[in-house]
């Protein structure tokens, strides 16, 4: 089959590899329909997620159709022809986390949770494509994939919908939702968002769906910023503002939003000497992540209001103002999204059409042009804000 | 089962080595349907055991105090379940590495088997010494055994209804204590980092019905030099262009 492999940093490929099959009798094999380059991926293609390897099979946004289900699972659950889309976290549905709806926090499906405890203590679950110390699985950005404990995650799409209304579901959309829901919104609340990439846009109108009563949004490219407002929100050009804090601070009557959320994670942009050490310190590894909206974040947030941070970080950051964070007695809510509480639910918000969530897909390729789709998302390029693949296309060099 | 033959570098395992198979087990009440185990590679026992048990050995040779490895491990299930499950010492090698086998022979009896460097096995006999219904399990190997081994392992409720929390305590007394030591000193295995590993594999068996695994699944290809790693150990995961190393090495500088 055709799968996108990273190739090492700044390298994508597609390569023709050997089809998934069975390894354990929860799994599934799907054959994918749709699957989507994700914000998370540029932190591999950029190189800052240690625990790459040459050959991994990028993609955790994917959904297709079932084509064959392992002996441990329930056929009332799963069967082959059911058309599913595949949450990015793997979880075993029996361990305390998964209990406790935690489902990012599976204890069961890392088998490579060794690793990551070196780093942070206690493992996360397996994610797909996304690294050897998360799991190491291999992920769905190709014709096949396998899906381990395939009776808990894939959720099953009644026919008629199409693939773009519900992809989304994969990540994205119960990522924007969950990091709206971290933000604690009383109604009439003020949430500032930092990021208008896909998981921003989510977030903006997830935030409205909370009963937030203004978002304002903070990106500097010109087009994520349209959308934004499309949804709703105020925006800020944070490459038009010289102090971000402050315009904040008159947004809002020099209280601060209620809620301040970080969409853009450890690669973020910015100004000045702060931003240069913190690009200098990555690129020679002594930090790990750029937490500039971060800081931003905590620095602007009203008094007694709390942090979401959707963003993903994957070691250690600078000069996190810690004395802000405590002397205004904020509090900070973040994590991988525990998919499976949130798709079904909004599942039923896309049926109902509350919302269609393909107006945040600008380019749908066929998936052997991955790596010029990984550029030009990654640079901005074309307006890109939302890539969808399709691996059965007729490849070549097609337009986008 | 393979997953506990990765042993790396020093004290850890790992989860994705190569060309190894394994279906977990589904428990279903009672009943433990086995979808069928296959071997790992030898290269991996013979680590798996130099690490599980050689290393022990090791420490041993000059310390007067023999160490045990120890861990716990909470499981989301009763204490009969899991007391039910540990009893029958034939499934310890779904989730103990370095077991071949384990034959219960009767009268609370049962015949070990364990792969060692170079494929070498080990065997003993071992008797229950004491045990107390849903509460804890004492295990000794017979005397003229190759390896001296003793294990305890307690099934306790878990605070908050969490379920039961598991503690094993396992004690060798290995074969050639210099050879040892000097064979473990070489490798540098962690035994409790192994004895972890088991118990996080029994945790998935019991908790999802099988122990999560990317051994065999596609990929794209390979670096030459990720290639020659495996080549020569086949149990060290790979970790990429990154090491975790320096990941840690920043956390020491930047603090
Ligand atoms: N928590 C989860 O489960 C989860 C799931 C998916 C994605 N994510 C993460 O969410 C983040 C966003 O994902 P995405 O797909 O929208 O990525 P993206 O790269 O498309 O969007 C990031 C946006 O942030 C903007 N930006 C950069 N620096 C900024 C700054 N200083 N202030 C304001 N905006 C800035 C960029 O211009 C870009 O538009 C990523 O870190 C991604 O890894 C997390
Ligand atoms: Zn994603
Ligand atoms: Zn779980």
């Amino acid at each position: 089959m055709k799968a996108v492999c990273w190739m090492g940093v700044d390298k994508i490929s597609v390569e023709t590899v050997p089809d998934p099959k069975i390894l354990n009798p929860r799994d599934a094999i799907v054959r994918i329909t749709s699957t989507c380059i994700c914000g998370s991926d540029l932190h591999l293609y950029n190189g800052f997620v240690p625990t790459m390897e040459q050959g991994d099979i990028l993609g955790h946004e994917f959904m297709g159709e079932v084509v064959e289900v392992g002996p441990g699972i329930n056929r009332d659950k799963l069967k082959v022809g059911d058309r599913v889309v595949v949450p990015f976290t793997i979880a075993c549905g029996n361990c305390f986390f998964c209990k406790s709806q935690l489902w990012s926090c599976c204890d069961n499906s890392n088998p490579n949770y060794w690793i990551a405890e070196e780093i942070m203590g206690y493992s996360p679950s397996g994610l797909f494509g996304y690294t050897h110390m998360l799991g190491g699985y291999s992920g769905g950005q190709a014709q096949y994939a396998r899906v381990p404990f395939a009776d808990v995650g894939p959720l099953k799409i009644p026919a008629g919908i199409p693939d773009e209304k519900v992809v989304f579901l994969s990540d994205i959309f119960p990522t924007g939702y969950m990091a709206a829901e971290n933000c604690d919104i009383e109604p009439g609340d003020t949430v500032a968002i930092w990021g208008c990439g896909p998981v921003g846009q989510f977030a903006i109108r997830s935030c409205f769906m909370l009963g937030a009563e203004r978002v304002i949004a903070i990106d500097r490219i010109p087009e994520r910023l349209q959308m934004a407002k499309e949804g709703g929100a105020e925006t800020i050009n944070f490459d038009e503002v010289d102090d971000l804090i402050q315009l904040l601070k008159d947004m809002t009557g020099n209280i601060g939003p209620d809620s301040c959320m970080d969409a853009v994670g450890m690669e973020a942009f910015g100004h000045g000497i702060g931003y240069m050490m913190d690009r200098t310190k990555q690129m020679l590894r002594i930090e790990t992540d750029r937490p500039i909206a971060l800081r931003e974040a905590i620095q602007a947030c009203r008094k007694g209001g709390t942090v979401s941070v959707p963003g993903v970080y994957g070691g250690f950051i600078d000069k996190v103002p810690m004395g802000a964070f405590m002397n205004k007695g904020l509090a900070m809510k973040t994590g991988q999204t525990h998919m499976m509480r949130y798709m079904k639910p909004l599942l039923d918000r896309v049926e109902r059409g509350d919302i269609d969530p393909s107006f945040v897909a600008t380019h749908r390729p066929p998936i052997d042009l991955a790596p010029e789709m990984y550029k030009m998302f990654r640079d901005k390029q074309d307006q890109c804000i939302k890539v969808v693949m399709d691996p059965w296309a007729n490849g070549a060099r097609a337009a986008a | 089962m393979n997953q506990t033959s990765r042993i790396h570098g020093r004290h850890r395992g790992n989860g994705n080595a190569q060309g190894i198979q394994r279906w977990g087990s589904l428990i279903g009440g009672s009943a433990l349907a086995i979808y069928g185990l296959t071997r790992r590679s030898p290269v991996g026992l013979a680590l798996a055991t130099l690490g599980g048990v050689v290393a022990i050995s090791g420490a041993k040779a000059n310390a007067l105090e023999e160490p045990a490895t120890q861990s716990s491990v909470l499981i989301n299930g009763s204490p009969e379940e899991a007391y039910r499950f540990w009893h029958d010492f034939e499934h310890f090698p779904l989730f103990m590495n370095h077991l071949e086998s384990v034959t219960v022979t009767g009268q609370g009896r049962s015949r070990w088997v364990a792969v060692g460097p170079l494929g070498t096995k080990f065997r003993w006999d071992a008797e229950i010494v004491n045990e107390q219904t849903n509460q804890s399990i004492a295990w000794r190997s017979l005397p003229g055994s190759e390896i001296e081994v003793d294990g305890y392992v307690q099934f306790e409720p878990a605070p908050g209804n969490r379920g039961t929390l598991i503690s094993a305590r396992i004690r060798y007394r290995p074969p050639a204590g210099a050879l040892g030591h000097a064979v473990a000193k070489m490798l540098g295995k962690d035994p409790n980092f192994l004895m972890r590993q088991d118990l996080r594999r029994l945790k998935a068996l019991m908790e999802a019905g099988e122990i999560p695994t990317t051994d065999g699944q596609t990929h794209g290809p390979r670096s030459v030099t990720a290639a020659a790693a495996r080549f020569v150990d086949p149990d060290r995961p790979f970790k990429g262009d990154v090491e975790v190393a320096e990941v840690f090495s920043q956390l020491r500088r930047v603090s």
